[in-house]
């Protein structure tokens, strides 16, 4: 068997860009969270706050670091991998990506050195400051990177000249059709995914009895976030699909695991799809809920992907198993929600030792539905990079040999396997260490001793929260 | 359309390009050297007067990338797959010292790996840059609108050397920033780092000078036909000033004087590469203007460019005064 470069490089960008969005879905979330703690002092003066920001932090600084190396490496694989890509589409998508760095990448990473070194430097408000800042900078990522990806899937604005896109619209590239939906659901998913991770290290900690008040604090502003935003996530998923029915149908009607038009069209629950003989084998389905869900009426017609010549359909396996676990955890997650809502509610949740481990189980299936919805995305999105109109294959660098690509896939595997777990386990030693007093004392003593101005000031931040 | 926008955008992309190489240029140097320092608390100062800034320095590489994607995405397209592999030695050799950062501090039996990682990852990144450096002086083969090289053209005598040079070149800006965020027994090491390396670096540079016009009769034409070689003449010789004041600087043990002298070196450098190339953007085939992306882009972008780059400037700097003075080593990070 030859080496083929498209697929090679294929796996090789699946493989980058999977581990990468990992970690901003995890610091995006916890950058804001971060933000509100230091907020929270800055105000109140507790010292709660500090310690829990200051416990969080110290896992953002591992996790933020991991995220720009891993961040780095995406904008070169547009050059090394899709040089063709490149020179079709640079004249419309590149602004967008410079924009990114312009004005978020810049202003997290000189923010961040404050926030991570500067807590004895500068005054509190400025330390504030400098939190919220590295906040914004996270969302500001977030959304020119998915204006990008919003334009791949839902191109508009544009003219093509000889071969080449150019644009014609600003904003219309920008805000293209998906572009509102995707921001919004991966905005909430960060949040969600982060929360469910606060969650999670809140239980242990509380489990071994360790810095419980403030384990307990986590715990219920996890929850108290969850059950605003996870009712949310679901509904802006599924306007997200409606808009997928209107501008990506084949796409759609893979994630259905729909190969013939029908009317009303039935949900398909599961099956074994077969895109050789395009049909879906040992289906279960449930009648005319499809169309329910999808058209919101109680025979609206669901395309199915015989409507598109065969080599314009997406593979279908792949979009279809991975929706379904990103849907299936978002049940639980709001299951989980709910149950913890109530439990507080009846002020059980202390004792509910179950339920503490289960939310410590459930603590990485945000990161789980992330890379699935991912998945869907943009394995639906093919044959195509950009949709119904540049091919995948006619993308990819023509100088490149099958060998060159095996070879920078192979080493960023061993390079990412090396990094990646190393990483994780710091985190988890950071956690295992827990939220600390001691610095603490030592860090509001220099802060004393530092600023002989705000002794007062201080003082009455070490008081004990009331 | 109405504008001309190459020119401004070549500036601005020379003017990120350079802010790159001398700032990064320190870290990595500051790296390299790391792996020579001896004594735990001499390794904790050296690594805390980059810690809190390489980040940002880094972030340089990639509006440079981005800003070369935007400006002129034919050369992107052209050159990132000829450097192919170095671009990928560079950027793994990048995370390794990036997470080094975060590593070294948090887990001391792997300290020692963590610290080979931040010497060995900062040496072989500097090594693989030079190498794309010296990749673009040497020229390209291209076809219509794609490179038709194969992905080892990079691996020739003279991208290599510019690999070696340029380790050399990072490595005095770092010891000449050690200079001025250290004291005492480092600092004296520092100085005597920066010797050796400016040494080198004044030979590399000698080295370029005559092999490139040799190697490229269009260079050679370019600074030795009349009238050029009476406008360029001074570059040569303000470079050789420079380098004597350097060395005074060094001997007299100034402070601050051999980074401003480590970075007007760089700055020669630059203009000379500018000059030969010029205006070259894909040596030897496209031009700036050709390489251009639509007027609309350019403008696009350029327009949130000249408001934000003085804010960020702006915000670097604070960031920067906020560490001020000397660095030390025991006053643990975060
Ligand atoms: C915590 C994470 C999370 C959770 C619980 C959900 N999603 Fe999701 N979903 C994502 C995280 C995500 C994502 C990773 O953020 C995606 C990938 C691409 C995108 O734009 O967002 C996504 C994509 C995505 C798409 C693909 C749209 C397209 O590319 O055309 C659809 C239709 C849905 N989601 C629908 C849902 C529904 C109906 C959910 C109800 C349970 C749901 N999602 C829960
Ligand atoms: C962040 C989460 C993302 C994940 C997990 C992800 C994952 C993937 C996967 C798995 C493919 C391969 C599909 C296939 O080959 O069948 C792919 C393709 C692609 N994606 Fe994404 N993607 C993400 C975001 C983005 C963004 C933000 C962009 C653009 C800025 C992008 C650009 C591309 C391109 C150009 C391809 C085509 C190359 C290919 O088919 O592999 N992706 N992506
Ligand atoms: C949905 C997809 C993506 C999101 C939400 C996202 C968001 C982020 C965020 C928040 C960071 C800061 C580091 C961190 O928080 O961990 C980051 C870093 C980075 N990302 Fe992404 N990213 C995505 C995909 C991509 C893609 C496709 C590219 C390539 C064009 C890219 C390029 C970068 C770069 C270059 C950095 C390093 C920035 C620095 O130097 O500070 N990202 N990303």
């Amino acid at each position: 068997m030859t080496l083929d470069p498209v697929l090679l490089s294929r796996l090789q960008w699946a493989w980058v860009i999977a581990w990468h969005i990992l970690l901003p879905a995890f610091t995006i979330g916890l950058a804001s969270y971060i933000a509100v703690l230091e907020g929270l002092y800055f105000f109140t003066g507790w010292n709660i706050w500090i310690r829990i920001s200051g416990f969080w932090t110290r896992i953002f600084a591992v996790s933020f670091g991991m995220g720009v190396v891993s961040g780095i490496i995406m904008p070169f694989q547009f050059g090394t991998n899709w040089s063709r890509f490149t020179d079709a589409t640079a004249d419309v998508i590149s602004p967008l990506l410079a924009y990114e760095g312009l004005m978020a990448f810049f202003l997290e990473a000189s923010f961040l050195g404050v926030l991570l070194f500067g807590r004895r430097l500068v005054p509190t408000w400025a330390h504030f400051f400098a939190a919220l800042m590295v906040a914004f900078g996270t969302l500001l990522s977030a959304f020119w990177i998915l204006a990008t990806n919003s334009w791949m899937q839902t191109p508009q604005g544009y003219k093509i000249v000889d071969g080449r896109f150019e644009p014609v619209d600003w904003a219309a590239i920008i805000f293209s059709p998906s572009f509102p939906y995707r921001l919004l659901h991966n905005v909430t998913a960060f949040y969600i995914t982060t929360a469910f991770v606060v969650m999670g290290v809140g239980a242990w900690l509380l489990r071994r009895g360790r810095a419980a008040e403030d384990a307990r604090m986590m715990i219920r502003m996890a929850l108290d976030l969850l059950i605003l935003l996870m009712p949310l996530q679901i509904f802006l998923g599924d306007q997200h699909g409606l808009n997928t029915l209107e501008y990506q149908p084949a796409k759609l009607a893979a994630i259905e695991g729909r190969y013939d038009t029908a009317q009303p069209a039935p949900l398909t629950l599961f099956g074994i799809p077969d895109d050789a003989a395009a049909t879906m084998r040992d289906a279960i389905e449930v009648p005319r809920l499809g169309s329910l869900i999808l058209t919101h009426s109680w025979d609206g017609a669901i395309k199915g992907l015989k409507e598109w010549p065969a080599d314009q359909r997406p593979p279908v396996g792949p979009p279809f198993f991975a929706f379904r676990v990103m849907v299936g955890i978002g049940v639980i997650m709001l299951v989980v929600v709910v149950i913890g809502q109530i439990l507080q509610l009846r002020g059980r949740l202390w004792d509910a030792a179950w339920y503490l481990r289960l939310c410590q189980w459930v603590a990485p299936l945000g990161f789980v539905a992330v890379i699935a919805g991912w998945i869907t995305t943009e394995v639906g999105r093919q044959p195509w990079t950009v949709y119904g109109l540049l091919r995948t294959a006619d993308s990819v660098s023509p100088s490149l040999t099958g060998a060159d690509v095996a070879w920078s896939l192979a080493f960023y595997v061993a390079v990412y396997l090396i990094m990646f777990p190393t990483g994780i386990a710091f985190m988890a030693g950071l956690v295992r260490r827990g939220p600390q007093l001691p610095e603490l004392e030592a860090e509001m003593v220099e802060i004393e001793s530092g600023r002989p101005h705000q002794p007062f000031e201080s003082a009455a931040r070490a008081a004990p929260p009331s | 359309m109405v504008l001309d926008l190459v020119p401004l955008w070549t500036i601005l992309l020379g003017l990120a390009v350079f802010y790159y190489v001398v700032f990064d240029g320190f870290d990595l140097g500051v790296g390299m050297l790391y792996g020579f320092v001896r004594g735990e608390t001499a390794r904790a100062t050296a690594m805390n007067s980059v810690a809190p800034v390489w980040d940002g320095n880094e972030t340089w590489l990639v509006f440079g990338g981005l800003g070369l994607l935007t400006a002129f995405p034919l050369a992107f397209a052209i050159i990132i797959p000829a450097v192919y592999f170095p671009i990928l030695i560079m950027l793994l050799a990048l995370i390794f010292r990036g997470v080094a950062f975060e590593f070294r501090f948090k887990h001391a039996a792997l300290r020692r790996f963590w610290d080979g990682a931040f010497c060995g990852g900062s040496l072989v990144a500097t090594f693989a840059q030079g190498v794309v450096l010296g990749t673009f002086i040497q020229g390209f083969k291209v076809e219509g609108r794609q490179f038709a090289g194969s992905s080892f053209d990079w691996l020739a005598p003279f991208p290599l050397a510019i690999g070696v040079a340029l380790m050399f070149g990072y490595g005095l800006l770092g010891a000449c920033w050690l200079i001025l965020k250290t004291e005492g027994e480092l600092q004296d090491w520092a100085r005597r780092a920066a010797g050796i390396c400016l040494i080198a670096v004044l030979a590399a540079i000698a080295g370029v000078s005559i092999w490139t016009p040799l190697a490229h009769p269009n260079i050679a034409q370019r600074w030795f036909s009349w009238p050029n070689i009476a406008f360029l003449s001074p570059v040569p010789i303000i470079t050789a000033l420079i380098a004597i004041g350097e060395w005074e600087a060094l001997r007299r043990r100034h402070e601050l004087t051999p980074f401003l002298g480590a970075i007007a070196l760089f700055l020669m450098s630059f203009a000379g590469i500018a000059i030969s190339l010029w205006p070259m953007i894909v040596p030897y085939h496209y031009t700036l203007w050709q390489a251009a992306s639509s007027a609309s882009t350019q403008a696009f972008l350029l327009i949130g460019t000249l408001f934000l780059l003085p804010v960020i400037l702006m915000y670097t700097a604070w960031s920067y005064w906020v560490f001020r003075g000397k660095a030390r080593g025991i006053a643990g990070y975060h």
